[in-house]
């Protein structure tokens, strides 16, 4: 018998940690989708492939652009001093993968504006010529389409991956220090920014691609989930204890049902049916993945803050 | 469910009150940087045990208040209450401004009055009792250093019908053993050696959750030289965790422990012969009075283990004389109190510390003249409180002696009550009768600095300011090296509050009893009789403390080794007890046991709050603003509680308590549960503090009253668990 | 350089909380919030329970990890003594650091930025004692510089049998707690 009891009563802090509510985990799922997004429609135009002018994938940067403004919001409401936000950009902190992120998320508009250019829509380019102009300029140059292209990729890849290293690196959290994390994020970002597209794709070709890439990334992400719980799993009891908040704690009966069976394993399920012309395509499965992607993010943002290294008021 | 508690809340009239100007926290954390400092010297009032202090002003405000290193009492470390002291300056829920009921008794409305109007009925009442009843029919109940100017009215006026609970609810059967053994009482601050003590037994005393400072400061030199520490507790306290032996006692059995260690100590001649021999007297029939009550016998009593008693009995033998036996300090437990107390008493006259390094010292102060006033005019008839001398070793007046005069009009009736700083509501036990009493009054007064329950029931309220904003009389302390200490404002009142000096003198002004207060202001008096002394009051001002020469305080350095007792030495068999009927050696008799199903409740102190005086203080109350009632966890397992549950506690009366947080603990016995005194306010003008935790003294209906003095013995009370919160 | 630690003797602490208050009032620390505070660890079942009280706060770590995820390196360490510091006007409350403490001993004052222990350091430049190691009644508390072996703090570990909190969370603690 332990009984360990405290004076303090912290808000934000006792009896569990809870620092960040809905707005981070918002911002990581965003983060994450947009990664997805800029890694699909950089692929696609650094290969040049599904030259039709509404390919999806040629889109969704603008959507990228307008979602990662909102995740950015969402950052911004989670501040406590808000006024001091301009702070960010007086330093640069190497080992705060905060810094990195405010820096990189200068790079990102850029880098998803130039994409964005490469196809402008119409109802854009008609309002605003000059885009137009600009569009044709930079494919006059083909080597630019496939360097935007890249480097949108290698963006996307960075940017995903930080979503999962701005939990990873706090060590005080045992749910939340694993390096696999960042993997999972990327490859849920890939899944939810593929079920985006093959949600929203006229074109069937384009459409059951995309399933099949999303098919490929929901497989990917079970299996980065078992390593990550591998990991957990075969480390200290800390580690032990944190990720069984997740397998059958607390947090279990959710990460189950609504992340590992309606959030991956259902809708590959129907995908699967669905690209093997079985069934009909529906959205159903797709809008399954992105529920499922924004559910992830909030449990590991909760149940990492709940994990912890010697909590008094951790359940004995 | 029955509460006995007022029910009807306090409203106020008067539009100065409606816009009160508390002052909020956010003002008193204000971030700015300091510009100006200025420090006071001072001493504290948080609790009753007067450490020397130091207050900081920044800015105008007040920021900290610190121990004063010259003070002997606090070594210049105030405990936890006296650091938060600043909360009871800015506590917005403190008294504000005279008080006076609106309309009839028990409607409990208020309006706000000056002071000159409030004081003026209070003298008009006051005569008019003088003129039907005789001064005698007033009575005063008052605690701490406040009290004086009051007391002094009051005996002015021609009453000595004064009392506080430190006696019958408190330290009086303490005082009482002792002096019955030793001739001497052990008074306040206590004069344990426990710094010097080799070997501490602490029976129920729970040092560092008590937080008396100048005893927990020792407890930690004795913690820090290795002293052999033994507590008796049926509760895990903290100072249980220091000891070397934990023995878990049956709630009730202490003496029956006591008589078995002092059998082993004579049968196995561990105790302290020479000493004995110098000093003691009647030694032989106390042999003879103790050789039945063995370890053996003790056992099913005590439930502690016939070999643990003879080990840890062996323990103190090796110590002494530096062994100490606390004596305690809240000792109204189960009736058999005094006489408990006095088995301490001979407990360590057999280690033979009585005088003497690591036990008992002699404690000495300075020759500071008292102020020359008239003579108090002479009374008739006899305090009130103990007709036909009752409790026949009773020193001090009975505060319940006067409640009962009150309610039966025996030996005579008291028809006004003075209550200063004392909340008799959570202090005395069964409120029921307390407020029967109060119905049978022309006067109620209050004078306090927060509106208390007792408040609750007064025909005027007056607002006292608080210690660190006002004069008190001189502390000429009694302790380890005589000093003297003044107690002086450190800012202004924030409202309409006035200085106990004050009020006493213009009160008795209004009493034509001017002539009693001669000194233009309190000033007038303090630098009289520091004057007098030969000493500086500029000094006094400026430092806060003024030691005196150091004296002996034991027998080995010159003090002369006499026992003021009839017999002039320590009574191991006392006459005067057998003359007056009762056991010349203490006897054990079994108190009553809680029926199945029953937990015995039992309270204790928390090192955060002093009585029920601290709730409205913010500070404090941030470090903890509610009470847990604290049960066994099998207990609690087998009613399925776990800590943080919310329950109510019924006791054998059919009371039932506010919801109270439980706490599942492993630090209790099976057959009590505990509770920290204090909380549970219901007295609505305590905004903050209302209904947070449980008051243990609505659930105290019973209680037994010791025959010897007349304390009342509160740990006689019995609950339940009631699990619909 | 001077590396300020603080030694905790939890035989003589008694848990008054007298260092959480005198912290309070010293520092201003807003009513809810602290930046000390006592926890108390039992083992064992009735009557054989032991017990180690704690004063505990800020461990002023040699590896902090608050101060290496502030984006605007707003948390810090002091050049002095190697404390661990907030400057208030440079954090934007982001809560990183809230989240890296593994001793969960950072919170948001009302005004907004992250807060904590201080180590009482406008005190300690004074050459005075932080506010709970000065208020202690039991002097269980003890403050002082680890590089200098002369020093009390330094002299006890030595001396004394030892812990800090939770080492294998790799910050490198320097509040050290005697038994």
């Amino acid at each position: 018998m332990i009984e360990l009891t405290t004076t303090r009563h912290n808000e934000l802090i006792d009896p569990i940690v809870h620092v960040w509510g809905w707005e981070i985990p918002i911002y990581l799922f965003i983060g994450g989708w947009v990664a997805g997004m800029m890694i699909l429609s950089g692929y696609f135009f650094m290969k040049g492939r599904g030259k039709e002018y509404h390919c999806v994938c040629y889109r969704i940067p603008l959507l990228a652009l307008g979602l990662i403004t909102l995740g950015m919001l969402a950052l911004f409401l989670d501040l406590e001093h808000k006024f001091y936000v301009w702070r960010l950009y007086t330093t640069f902190a190497v080992k705060s993968p905060m810094s990195w992120g405010a820096w990189l998320l200068l790079l990102l508009y850029p880098t998803l504006f130039i994409i964005f250019l490469l196809q402008v829509p119409d109802w854009i380019s008609t309002r605003w010529p000059i885009l137009h102009s600009w569009s044709q300029k930079l494919r006059s140059v083909k080597a630019i389409t496939k360097i935007v292209g890249m480097v949108n990729i290698v963006m996307g890849i960075i940017l995903g991956t930080y979503t999962g290293i701005l939990l990873s690196a706090l060590g005080a959290r045992p749910l939340w220090n694993s390096a696999i994390l960042c993997i999972l994020f990327l490859v849920s970002g890939l899944s939810t920014a593929a079920a985006m597209v093959h949600m929203i794709a006229k074109e069937r070709a384009e459409r059951e691609l995309l399933a099949r890439a999303d098919n490929l990334f929901l497989f990917m992400e079970l299996l980065v989930l078992a390593l990550f719980f591998i990991g957990l799993l075969s480390s200290t009891n800390v580690q032990i204890q944190s990720a069984m908040l997740l397998l059958n704690g607390p947090y279990a009966a959710v990460f189950w049902v609504f992340v590992v069976l309606l959030g991956i394993v259902v809708p590959l399920f129907i995908q699967n049916l669905a690209v093997n012309h079985k069934i009909i395509h529906t959205p159903v499965s797709p809008i399954m993945v992105i529920i499922g992607g924004l559910i992830l993010r909030f449990i590991i943002v909760s149940a990492g803050q709940f994990s912890h290294y010697a909590n008094a008021h951790f359940i004995r | 469910m029955e509460f006995i508690s007022r029910r009807k809340f306090l409203k106020i009239g008067g539009a100065s009150l409606a816009a009160t100007t508390a002052i909020g926290n956010a003002k008193l954390f204000d971030s700015k940087r300091a510009t100006e400092l200025r420090q006071v010297p001072t001493f504290c009032d948080i609790c009753f045990w007067k450490c020397g202090a130091i207050a900081t002003i920044q800015d105008g405000k007040l920021w900290k208040v610190e121990g004063n290193p010259k003070d002997p009492l606090s070594r210049g470390r105030l405990c936890p209450r006296g650091s938060g002291g600043i909360g009871a300056h800015y506590d917005p829920d403190r008294l504000k401004t005279p008080l006076m009921r609106k309309s009839v008794r028990g409607e409990e409305e208020w309006v706000a009055v000056s002071w000159d109007e409030a004081l003026g009925f209070i003298a008009d009442k006051m005569k008019k009792i003088k003129a039907d009843y005789g001064p005698e029919a007033m009575a005063l109940f008052s605690h701490g250093i406040g009290g004086n100017f009051l007391k002094h009215m009051l005996k002015a006026y021609g009453s000595a019908n004064i009392a506080a609970p430190s006696f019958a609810q408190c330290r009086g059967p303490r005082d009482v053993g002792f002096k019955l053994t030793f001739g001497e009482d052990v008074s306040s601050p206590e004069r344990t050696d426990i710094r010097n003590a080799e070997c501490l037994v602490l029976i129920g005393s729970h040092l560092g959750e008590n937080m008396h400072n100048t005893q927990v400061q020792e407890f930690g030199d004795a913690i820090a030289q290795d002293a052999e520490i033994i507590v008796v507790d049926p509760r895990f306290s903290v100072a249980a965790s220091k000891a070397k032996y934990y023995l878990p006692i049956k709630p009730g059995a202490d003496l029956a422990l006591l008589l078995a260690w002092m059998n082993v100590l004579v049968t196995e001649n561990l105790y302290n012969q020479d000493y004995v021999t110098k000093y003691g007297f009647g030694f032989d029939h106390f042999v003879n009075e103790i050789l039945p009550f063995t370890p053996e016998w003790a056992y099913p009593e005590t439930g502690i283990e016939p070999d643990l008693i003879r080990q840890t009995a062996r323990v103190m033998a090796r110590h002494k004389p530096a062994t100490l036996i606390h004596p305690g300090r809240h000792v109204t437990w189960y009736g058999d109190d005094a006489q408990r107390s006095r088995a301490i008493a001979l407990l360590n006259a057999l280690m033979g510390n009585w005088g003497v390094k690591g036990g008992f010292y002699y404690p000495v102060s300075m020759d500071i003249p008292g102020y020359p006033y008239p003579e108090y005019p002479h009374s008739e008839r006899p305090k009130v409180d103990n007709p036909d001398n009752k409790y026949p070793f009773a020193h001090e007046t009975i505060t319940n002696g006067i409640r009962e005069a009150t309610l039966t009009g025996n030996p005579y009736p008291i028809k006004g009550w003075l209550v200063y700083a004392t909340n008799l509501m959570h202090a005395l036990p069964n409120e029921k009768e307390t407020i029967q009493a109060i119905q049978n009054l022309d006067l109620m007064v209050v004078i306090d600095v927060i509106p208390a329950e007792i408040a609750g029931w007064a025909d005027v309220v007056l607002p006292e300011s608080v210690y660190l904003e006002r004069y008190d009389d001189l502390n000429v302390e009694w302790f380890r090296e005589p000093f003297t200490a003044l107690r002086q404002p450190v800012i202004d009142p924030p409202h309409d509050q006035k200085p106990n000096w004050w009020i006493a003198k213009t009160l008795a002004e209004k009493l034509d009893l001017g002539h009693y207060f001669p000194w233009k202001d309190i000033e007038e008096y303090l630098s009289y009789r520091i004057n007098q002394a030969g000493l500086s009051y500029e000094q006094l001002k400026s430092e806060g403390i003024l030691l005196g020469e150091k004296q002996p305080i034991y027998f080995s350095e010159g003090v002369p080794d006499v026992f003021p007792t009839p017999s002039g030495k320590i009574e191991f068999y006392s006459l005067q007890l057998a003359q007056a009927g009762f056991d010349a050696v203490p006897k054990y008799t079994k108190p009553p046991q809680p029926p199945p199903g029953y937990f015995r409740l039992l309270y204790g102190r928390s090192p955060v709050h002093s009585f029920s005086r601290t709730q409205s203080n913010r500070i404090l109350m941030d470090m903890m603003d509610e009470n847990e009632v604290w049960i066994n966890q099998d207990v609690a397992g087998r009613y399925g509680l776990k800590s943080g549950d919310y329950i109510r506690l019924k006791n054998q009366d059919g009371v039932v308590s506010n919801r109270i947080k439980v706490k599942a603990t492993e630090r209790i016995r099976t057959d009590c549960v505990y509770m920290i005194h204090g909380f549970g306010h219901n007295s609505r003008m305590l905004k903050f503090a209302y209904e947070k935790g449980v008051s243990d003294a609505q659930l105290i209906t019973q209680y037994t009253v010791d025959p010897l003095m007349g304390g009342t013995a509160m740990n006689v009370n019995f609950v339940t668990l009631e699990l619909e919160a | 350089m001077a590396r300020f630690a603080m030694v905790i003797d939890t035989v003589k602490c008694v848990g008054c909380m007298d260092c959480v208050v005198a912290c309070k009032t010293e520092n201003k620390v807003p009513e809810g919030f602290n930046r000390d505070w006592i926890t108390t660890d039992a083992k064992g079942k009735f009557p054989t329970v032991q017990m180690e009280i704690r004063s505990e706060r800020c461990n002023h770590c040699d590896n902090p990890p608050c101060v290496y995820c502030c984006p605007t390196k707003a948390s810090h360490v002091h050049d002095l003594g190697g404390v661990v510091l907030v400057h208030h006007h440079m954090c934007i409350g982001c809560k990183a650091c809230l989240a890296s403490c593994p001793y969960d001993a950072r919170f948001i004052h009302p005004d907004g930025y992250a807060d904590k222990c201080t180590f009482c350091i406008h005190r300690v430049e004074k050459g005075l004692d932080p506010a709970c190691v000065a208020v202690c009644p039991t002097h269980c508390m003890y403050f002082g510089d680890l590089d200098d072996v002369e020093s009390q703090v330094s002299k006890l570990l030595l001396e004394r049998k030892n812990h800090a909190l939770i080492p294998e969370a790799g910050t490198r603690p320097e509040i050290y707690y005697l038994i």
